[in-house]
């Protein structure tokens, strides 16, 4: 699909991301101040912050989802390694594609059995060899932890699995193209705590390989399993509210010695 | 502790809960009653029209009684009787195939152009253009079906010189894809957004998401649409009245005149000889198991494809 004169996104073996003066918008009005951020590679990075914050719109921004919603639009410079996803000439679905993005819902297409939920990508991707498809598909409810439950139910509907379950058919299906980085927008919140253990494990398992980041309004969960994380407030412009990353730093740092007494606030749960 | 209330209110209360369910029980009657009544009637009395001949014979005049079916000649020893001793003769095979050959082929017209409208008002943003498209839709669907007669007449009927099957069929193209381009529209309205996203984040292209994600999703009510849409069109009179125009003759011919079974209800149910208004009935009758067992038949189909 790419043409030799539009610029392609390069791949290698550990995969980061810079963020520099971006600016989200819904219509008219600035979602989140013009922020910098730095995803680095093996690394879970957690965005946190009370609701209304914009993490999860920043998070969007990073694999060009954030302009699928209606009259929203981005402006600044996110690149993959050294590419510019918002430069003109690429072709955002392939930026989907080596960016992958799991969400808050499990998603089990319901018109497609399980394992077409996963080769779904695969396929999209232009694989056609039936071995290949069922070799990739294994691995990734494997990476998943899934395929033991699922092994010997792989032509039954996605339907028919537990939230957990489809959770990470949602996760495998991501997974299985082998996307650069991993996005995923607060996956456990719709989980019971057994099952958010187990993402957890899987995302823990997931970062020898791949760059992950996460939003997460469970400030335990950011604790547990992030390297680094992001902190949001909202603030208000002349009474208009817009998101703020107040904070960015390694976890421990984070949650031991805040530099913004907000995030002190945040994390004591003494805001919101 | 007791579970006995001895709140003052309570036997008001009661009261005015058992006089609302009343109302809803008599509102409920209202409306079922005459529709069971007239499917009851349609049944017994169309049902009574029903042999071999009425589905294996097209039109033959009736014949008063004391002459020969098969001659025509007076039978000897009888004397001709009154109107209402004339016997129908004859079948509706003509209408069958003339109802089923022009709405099958509005159905195949109006369900691409239907589908793809409605997928274009619904996943694609807002803009003037579709709120203005939108409006034209309901206002057709809401037009007298015998101004989309006269407009099949004016516009194909004259301009070919020629009524015909193929007229009929697009005059009913007409009243049917505003059904299905709504219909559509609100059936992948109720599509979560979430669906549409997880496509589009494992880097799907638009169409790609649409077709086989978000339709697949939706087509239980997308076949409903288009069985609302064929029912309509099947059980249409005036448009077909003023583009087909009706044919006594078994008639496979698009481009000429055809017979449709609303056309011939009407014309039996004008017939001075009571033996004919029966006919009617029976034509009546095959209309409705011809719209009940299409739809009964997608139904089933779209279960199995949905398992």
């Amino acid at each position: 699909m790419a043409v030799a004169t539009q610029p392609t996104l390069a791949t290698q073996t550990a995969h980061s991301m810079t963020v520099r003066g971006l600016k989200p918008f819904y219509g008219k009005r600035l979602a989140v101040q013009a922020l910098d951020l730095d995803v680095r590679p093996n690394q879970i990075l957690a965005l946190i912050g009370p609701s209304g914050c914009g993490k999860s719109t920043v998070l969007r921004c990073l694999n060009r989802m954030h302009e699928l919603v209606p009259y929203a639009h981005a402006e600044g410079l996110v690149k993959l390694d050294d590419i510019n996803i918002y430069a003109p000439g690429i072709d955002p679905a392939l930026v989907r594609r080596k960016i992958g993005m799991v969400f808050q819902l499990p998603i089990a297409l319901r018109t497609r059995n399980i394992y077409e939920n996963v080769a779904v990508g695969l396929r999209l991707g232009g694989i056609k060899n039936k071995a290949e498809l069922d070799t990739r598909v294994e691995k990734a409810l494997r990476d998943a932890n899934l395929w033991d439950e699922v092994k010997d139910k792989l032509h039954l509907s996605g339907m028919a699995l537990s939230g957990g379950q489809q959770q990470r058919l949602s996760i495998a299906r991501t997974i299985a193209v082998e996307p650069d980085i991993m996005l995923f927008d607060e996956p456990c919140s719709a989980l019971d705590p057994i099952s958010t253990l187990r993402i957890e494990e899987l995302l823990l398992s997931l970062r020898q390989r791949y760059t992950i980041v996460i939003v997460t309004h469970n400030m335990q969960q950011a604790a547990r399993i992030s390297d680094r994380t992001a902190v949001f407030m909202v603030e208000k412009n002349d009474d208009i509210p817009v998101g703020v990353l107040i904070e960015e730093g390694p976890t421990e740092q984070i949650f031991s010695t805040p530099k913004d007494p907000r995030t002190e606030d945040y994390i004591s749960g003494r805001v919101g | 502790m007791t579970l006995e209330t001895n709140m003052l209110t309570y036997p008001r209360r009661r009261r005015v809960d058992k006089a609302l369910r009343g109302c809803t029980l008599v509102a409920t009657a209202l409306a079922i009653v005459p529709l069971v009544l007239i499917i009851a009637y349609v049944l017994i009395v169309g049902g009574a029209a029903l042999n071999r001949d009425f589905f294996t014979q097209t039109y033959r005049p009736p014949v008063p009684a004391g002459v020969d079916p098969l001659t025509g000649l007076p039978i000897e020893g009888m004397e001709e009787g009154d109107l209402s001793q004339v016997q129908a003769r004859g079948g509706v095979l003509h209408g069958i195939v003339g109802t089923l050959m022009v709405t099958i082929t509005a159905l195949l017209f109006s369900l691409p152009i239907g589908i793809l409208a409605g997928i274009f008002l619904a996943e694609y943003p807002d803009t003037p253009f579709n709120t203005f498209i939108r409006f034209c839709s309901d206002v057709l669907s809401g037009a007298p079906s015998i101004v989309i007669g006269v407009v099949g007449f004016t516009l194909i009927v004259r301009q070919t010189g020629t009524y015909s099957g193929i007229a009929g069929a697009i005059a009913l193209t007409f009243l049917m894809v505003p059904t299905i381009t709504r219909t559509t529209e609100e059936i992948l309205k109720l599509v979560p957004n979430t669906v549409r996203e997880a496509a589009m984040a494992m880097g799907a292209p638009m169409w790609y998401s649409t077709l086989t994600v978000v339709v697949p999703t939706a087509l239980t009510g997308i076949v409903t649409g288009a069985l609302l849409a064929f029912a309509r069109g099947a059980g249409e009179t005036a448009p077909l009245l003023l583009t087909i125009q009706g044919n006594s003759n078994l008639s496979f011919n698009m481009l000429a005149p055809l017979a449709a079974l609303p056309i011939l209800t009407y014309k039996y149910i004008e017939s001075p000889f009571p033996a004919e208004n029966q006919l009617a009935w029976g034509t009546a009758f095959v209309l409705m198991m011809l719209v009940l067992g299409v739809n009964l038949l997608v139904r089933i189909t779209t279960a199995r494809i949905k398992r």
